[in-house]
């Protein structure tokens, strides 16, 4: 299946089966135009990044695609969101279900003032899954899928706020990961970890991408180039130009996107 | 000059004296109280004094203060108690007309049921008039014989609060059930005649626990003979000696024994002598209730209110009106919520109650008169904007990150509140009711009117159906301390019991908080909410 659906992505980039298909999306926050016909088709089980400046908009359409956009006031949108074919803001959608099918890793790691096993036991309990044996099978899968198991095993029942930074991180990727997501959604995850966390997460990544589609924002250029498959630039609330992670920090094809990568933007 | 003012210094001390004076103020505060309960049970050497003029005087020194106008002449007030011979349980005594001053062993100061403490030398036991013992064999065969007095002296207060009190309680529900079908125009009848005949039953019943009454009394006939000051005496029977000392033998170790009994019959006694002497415990009782069920009421009113002005309704200038007004609400005397819960619970919920469920009691109010469960929704009333901004404050504090880390995993927003919010926020819950709680404790004005009580018959819990009684009223003890201080005939003696009545609210007070405070630490630590 090979779909077209930016003037400037090269076709060769989307010869992929395509996990989430966004099309025309515009997004305002009361009257302020945030997103402008972004259109792009992310592959299944590759790591896409977005890059850009504050306030491009990469985070709000990254927000879009398990609509947590819907909790803020006054914001609208039009176009469509496709993720497995099926299209999330179909008012018959429950958004619930969306969202447990579109996991989600914020900027500043979040976990639960909970112990870890509750922290990774959260979703799986929201879903109804009671059995106490099926419960510590998901856990320990989860934080062994987040590398976080061998560090955390002999301290599953102390608070989650005990943990460095990192190892929060990672816990919200476990937490995220356990309730078994077709995608991951990453919001600059690294921002606020030092060199040795970023790379241990980076590495995660990668695993992880074999089971799962992984969407991550990121200010840090170098860790697209490292993790990603695909990039989107985007600029001013528009998907300047979308192909092949190599390609576009190598040759861009845009002027902007070209002056954004070699640090002439501005 | 100015260099000194530009380094920051005086004001740093301005700041640290504000915060001293409050210290001082309120340690002081705390000191007085505590030094003059303290001294109240602590039995105070007895001194005979002889006058110039031949006149003599026993009992504890109270007081010592100078002559207004003069240069070093003092007097003295003598507790002389004996309140039934005298009529007045203190005496000035100028120290210039004292000849003579000793401590005579043999005073006895005698604790009874009525007319508080006797002074005076025991000259001798009687049993039916006849003298059994005299003088120095006098105080052994009255302690041989005090255990079998108070025995009987308890037995016949069970009788009559229990057996009797059943009894009373069981004709009173008879005789209701009868008027009930009076008023439906049944007036005769199989009903009737069963309830006729359950009634003449709980005559006989009422009957024969008379007779047990009459016959225990009949055995509390020894008497002791007292001797006080200027030969005056008094025959006391001992059903009424409730205690015995002499606190001019009794050592340290003695005295120490003798103060922590008292204390014990303060807190777990009930009050005698128009709440003068005695203990009181269903003031406790009552506070400790009525604040347990105010905060039944006021936590999940409050909480429910705070999550709504907060999570759910649009935030904008309604919302920021009624957290306004609801702040606002805090500031507002409690008297006037007192009124509005004469007016509103008494005679509108209380009186539409009674007409619907009690009218066969009328016109004697069930719920349409002053309670403990109309007092404590009163306080509710009182307390819930420290309920509705504490919470609400918690709630602003959780990181926004919290909540959409679990609407991101799936979670509906109720459940989000229920699993994430509410554990989060429990902290800032308890710290509201604990100030509510410390609030509604040292309430008084509002419960005056809305069902606090001198002297209450009974408590509001106790072993007759349905056991928790709302609609009765009871004991306080903030509203204790303004009655014993200020409306009790007798000011200057009951003047201690005040002071210790405070100490104990105080206490009391200090002791929920605590409580609170533990229990809220214990979930500060199971869930702080600083992330990294």
């Amino acid at each position: 299946m090979s779909v077209t659906l930016n003037p400037h992505a090269s076709a060769a980039s989307i010869m992929e089966t395509p996990m989430v298909e966004i099309e025309r999306l515009n997004l305002w926050y009361g009257a302020k135009h945030a997103l402008k016909d972004v259109g792009m088709s992310v592959p299944k089980h590759r790591v896409t990044a977005y890059i850009g400046p504050s306030g491009c908009g990469k985070s709000t359409l990254l927000r879009c695609l398990n609509r947590m956009n819907d909790l803020v006031d006054g914001v609208r949108i039009e176009g469509a969101i496709r993720i497995g074919g099926a299209d999330i803001y179909d008012p018959a959608l429950d958004v619930t279900e969306l969202r447990k099918r579109v996991g989600m890793v914020f900027q500043k790691s979040n976990p639960f003032p909970k112990s870890i096993f509750e922290n990774v036991a959260y979703g799986p309990r929201i879903l109804g899954l009671q059995n106490r044996g099926d419960l510590q099978a998901t856990v320990e899968r989860s934080l062994r899928a987040a590398a976080l198991w061998d560090e955390v095993s002999d301290r599953l029942h102390e608070s989650a706020l005990g943990l460095s930074g990192g190892q929060q991180q990672r816990l919200c990727i476990a937490r995220a990961i356990a309730v078994e997501p077709d995608v991951l959604l990453m919001d600059e995850p690294c921002s606020a970890l030092d060199p040795i966390a970023t790379a241990r997460i980076e590495e995660l990544m990668l695993e992880l991408k074999n089971s799962y589609t992984i969407v991550i924002v990121t200010h840090n250029m170098q860790q697209a180039a490292r993790v990603s498959d695909y990039t989107g630039f985007m600029l001013l609330g528009e998907l300047v130009e979308f192909g092949v992670t190599r390609q576009l920090f190598t040759n861009p094809r845009d002027k902007r996107t070209e002056d954004y990568i070699t640090g002439r933007f501005g | 000059m100015r260099k000194l003012w530009r380094s920051g210094e005086p004001f740093i001390w301005l700041t640290g004296g504000a915060l001293a004076a409050a210290l001082i103020m309120v340690v002081g505060l705390l000191a007085i109280i505590a030094a003059n309960a303290a001294g109240f049970f602590w039995p105070a050497a007895v001194v005979r004094l002889t006058l110039a003029d031949g006149k003599v005087l026993t009992g504890p020194i109270a007081d010592r203060e100078r002559i207004p106008d003069t240069a070093d002449a003092w007097r003295e007030k003598i507790k002389v108690a004996n309140r039934d011979l005298y009529g007045a349980d203190f005496v000035w005594v100028d120290e210039a007309a004292v000849t003579r001053r000793e401590r005579p062993a043999d005073v006895a100061v005698i604790e009874r049921s009525e007319w508080g403490l006797l002074i005076g030398r025991i000259a001798a036991v009687q049993e039916g008039g006849a003298v059994v013992a005299r003088d120095a064999a006098a105080w052994p065969e009255i302690r041989r014989r005090l255990p079998a007095a108070a025995a009987l002296r308890r037995e016949i207060r069970a009788i009559e609060k229990g057996e009797i009190g059943e009894i009373n309680f069981e004709q009173e529900k008879i005789r209701l059930r009868l008027r009930g079908l009076e008023t439906r125009g049944v007036t005769a009848g199989a009903d009737v005649e069963a309830l006729r005949a359950r009634l003449a039953r709980l005559q006989e019943r009422y009957r024969a626990q008379e007779a047990r009454l009459a016959a225990l009394r009949a055995r509390q006939t020894a008497t002791m003979l007292v001797v006080a000051d200027g030969g005056k005496e008094k025959t006391l029977p001992l059903a009424q000696v409730i205690d015995v000392t002499f606190p001019n033998t009794m050592g340290l170790a003695a005295k120490a024994v003798h103060y922590v009994a008292d204390l014990w019959h303060f807190i777990a006694d009930d009050p005698r002598e128009s709440n003068t002497e005695g203990g009181v415990f269903p003031a406790i009782f009552g506070t400790v209730m009525m604040v347990m069920i105010m905060s039944i009421i006021v936590t999940p009113l409050g909480v429910l209110a705070a999550f709504y002005l907060r999570e759910y309704a649009r935030q904008g200038t309604f919302v920021s009106v009624v957290r306004i007004a609801v702040n606002n609400l805090a500031g507002v005397p409690s008297i006037v919520f007192g009124v509005f819960g004469v007016g509103f619970f008494i005679y509108t919920v209380g009186g539409t109650i009674d007409r619907l469920f009690y009218a066969e009691a009328l016109p004697t109010p069930t719920f349409g008169t002053g309670g403990i469960l109309w007092a404590s929704l009163t306080l509710a009333l009182l307390t819930i904007p420290v309920v509705i901004v504490a919470t609400e404050e918690g709630l602003a504090a959780i990181p926004r990150g919290m909540r959409e880390a679990s609407l991101a995993l799936g979670a509906t927003k109720l459940e989000t509140t229920l699993r994430v919010v509410l554990p989060a926020v429990m902290p800032s819950i308890l710290t509201g009711l604990i100030l509510a709680m410390a609030r509604a404790a040292g309430e008084v004005a509002p419960l005056m009117i809305t069902g606090v009580v001198k002297l209450a018959p009974a408590l509001p819990v106790d072993g007759f159906w349905p056991f928790v009684h709302l609609d009765r009223k009871f004991m306080h003890l903030g509203f204790h301390i303004y009655d014993v201080g200020f409306q009790s005939p007798n000011v200057d003696a009951a003047r201690p019991m005040v002071f210790a009545t405070t100490l104990l609210l105080l206490a009391i007070v200090v002791l929920l908080n605590v409580f609170a405070i533990t229990t809220r630490n214990r979930l500060r630590r199971t869930y702080a909410t600083s992330a990294v």
